[in-house]
């Protein structure tokens, strides 16, 4: 559809939330918490979180939470039933999501949906909207520009809400769903007479070609010293997997007790050792530099290989919050310069 | 399985659990809803999650042939907690099954063709599936010879069946264990799988061969395969990486931009070929 453009009053998003929270969805938004900023679950403005650039986890456990029942057992002598999930989820609105996370949306679809069907990432991602919010400061983590996305970039956003110099937001209405919410209040969004939002965006300039760098990959797959030289530092934790807006890979485990229990999907990591290790013992990726070549070749060759997405919203919360101060953009400019 | 949730399995009764070799068993799988039992469907080479409730998921090969309906069939070794888990079941006991999933054997595309089934050890259970299809369809095809090794004379699965194998004029068996692997009344070969084929000699002519086993059985076996004439193309296998969802999800058991789940478990020596080594 046409994308809409309106101005929403600073002063009006209490109403907006009082009136999306009537309507009975769940309103989704950053909110501090301690040094963190996590999406919670809020019902007005003011708990929402001021001036930050990102948030520490993106809103992905809105759509792919990071544990999530499949469907529960009971042991009945030596029978066993199964007592399947329900897949009502409840309304949600995300609001305030960065423009690199709203994109990471559609990246996640590609995973659950280019083949069997995951009716649990479906179903919530059909219930959710978003409303996202463009970026007016960027870090030297950031790149998003480099990975096909932008500070104003609406892919992914329903309605995508930029800061103007009055303090207001120019809102544009972008999909159907966005029209939706819109419809619910009406009356807050005004005509945009001739906003333009570029000038109010962060700058961000393209580090690399990311066309080149995928084109270039597989030719890299035998090089070990460069993946070795940039795993050195890797203590194989996980934790830039768990902060990634775009990582999908996850685990299937039980919890049970005696009298049933429940079958889980938690999210994984490909750089822990465990995650391709036969029971045998055989590991077919046995060294860090070997899963650290899995990280970057899935996000940046093989997704775009088979699922036409790049596994990378350039957000920059695998490097902010690495132990051992690993830099993807670095690593990423230092492979489209390798031969 | 209903379509709302690719990750429920469909409830099975263990009807029956036979002791194969030390550590393996093979269970017959009864679908406790009969309705599910007559719509589901399989193919040589196909693979599905067997669950324990309460212990996990493992993932192996549907064992049985699609040419014998009601039932699957799996073989397994204890190795992990969920296999020993599954070991532990009794027959009447209830387990879970999810699948089939994956690439299949073109068996169909081989029609006139003679077929050469090597395996060892565990690894014949994939091969089995094929095997008995084969044998089904007995007049499709020319010649078909199996040659299974194990490292002792214990080890050697469906030992029942290789007895009936043997009996049998229109397939050629040979079976051989390690050297020292032998019992004083063993009467097939002693020696590796890749000697015996070398003696065996088999012809490569309209010949496809299908290959099942340990690495280093695979690694040495290929050569000889190369030096008695079959082509890339017409020398199938199946890789075993390790997978959780078996729905191209998960994300574990990629090799390169492949899934082992989706575009596998079956590959031609020419596939393999094409693929970094990360299997």
């Amino acid at each position: 559809m046409q994308i809409e453009k309106k101005i929403l009053k600073k002063g009006s998003l209490g109403k907006l939330f009082e009136k999306i929270s009537a309507s009975g969805r769940r309103i989704l938004a950053p909110a501090q918490d301690g040094e963190n900023i996590f999406f919670k679950e809020v019902s007005s403005p003011e708990q929402v979180a001021r001036d930050y650039i990102q948030t520490t986890l993106s809103a992905k456990s809105a759509v792919f939470p990071a544990c999530e029942k499949l469907f529960g057992y009971k042991f009945e002598g030596s029978q066993v039933k199964i007592e399947d999930r329900d897949l009502n989820f409840k309304p949600t609105v995300i609001f305030g999501l960065r423009p690199c996370d709203a994109r990471s949306f559609s990246v996640m679809n590609q995973v659950f949906t280019w083949d069997y069907q995951d009716e649990f990432f479906k179903k919530r991602l059909e219930n959710t909207a978003i409303i996202g919010l463009s970026c007016s400061k960027a870090d030297q983590y950031c790149f998003c520009a480099s990975v096909g996305g932008g500070p104003g970039d609406s892919q992914g956003s329903d309605i995508l809400l930029t800061q103007i110099g009055s303090g207001d937001y120019l809102a544009e209405v972008i999909t159907e769903k966005g029209k939706e919410l819109v419809s619910i209040v009406p009356e807050l969004f005004e005509p945009a007479e001739g906003e333009d939002k570029e000038k109010y965006l962060a700058s961000m300039p393209k580090q690399f070609e990311l066309k080149e760098l995928s084109e270039k990959l597989p030719g890299l797959f035998n090089n070990p010293e460069l993946w070795i030289e940039q795993s050195l530092r890797c203590l194989g934790c996980g934790a830039c997997a768990f902060v990634c807006p775009a990582c999908v890979c996850f685990d299937i485990q039980d919890e049970a007790k005696k009298e049933g229990g429940i079958r889980l999907r938690c999210w994984d990591s490909c750089g822990f050792s465990l995650f391709t290790l036969h029971t045998s013992g055989h590991n077919p990726r046995e060294a860090q530099s070997q899963r650290w070549r899995q990280r970057v070749m899935h996000k940046f060759s093989y997704f775009n290989d088979r699922l036409g997405v790049i596994g990378c919203v350039g957000c920059g919360r695998c490097s902010r919050i690495c132990p051992a101060d690993m830099n993807l953009l670095e690593h990423l400019k230092a492979i489209a310069e390798a031969k | 399985m209903t379509e709302a949730n690719i990750y429920k399995p469909y409830l099975m009764r263990i009807e029956k659990a036979i002791d194969e070799a030390p550590g393996i068993k093979t269970f017959r799988l009864l679908f406790v809803n009969e309705e599910e039992g007559k719509n589901f469907s399989f193919k040589a080479g196909q693979f599905g999650e067997y669950s324990v409730f309460g212990q996990g998921e493992c993932t192996f090969c549907i064992a049985s042939s699609p040419t014998r309906k009601g039932y699957i069939e799996c073989t397994f070794r204890q190795a992990g907690r969920v296999t020993q888990a599954l070991a532990n079941q009794e027959e009447g006991e209830i387990i879970g099954f999810r699948g089939p999933y994956g690439n299949i054997f073109p068996i169909e595309s081989w029609e006139k063709k003679s077929l050469l089934f090597i395996a060892g050890g565990i690894a014949l259970p994939p091969l089995r599936c094929v095997i008995w299809n084969a044998l089904d369809w007995r007049d499709r095809f020319k010649d078909i010879t199996v040659i299974y090794g194990a490292r002792t004379v214990a080890d050697l699965v469906y030992k029942y069946e290789l007895e009936e194998w043997s009996k049998r004029e229109d397939l050629k068996l040979i079976t051989t264990v390690d050297p020292g692997g032998e019992t004083p009344d063993w009467k097939g070969e002693i020696g590796f799988v890749p000697t015996v084929l070398e003696k065996a000699s088999p012809s490569s002519e309209n010949t496809i061969a299908l290959v099942c086993g340990p690495p280093i059985m695979i690694k040495l076996t290929l050569p000889v395969l190369a030096k008695l004439g079959f082509k890339p193309e017409d020398t199938f296998t199946t890789l075993e990486n390790r997978m959780k969802c078996g729905l191209g999800k998960c994300g574990r058991c990629n090799v390169g931009k492949f899934y082992v789940c989706k575009d596998g478990p079956v590959f031609t020596l020419a596939q393999l070929n094409t693929l970094p080594a990360e299997y």
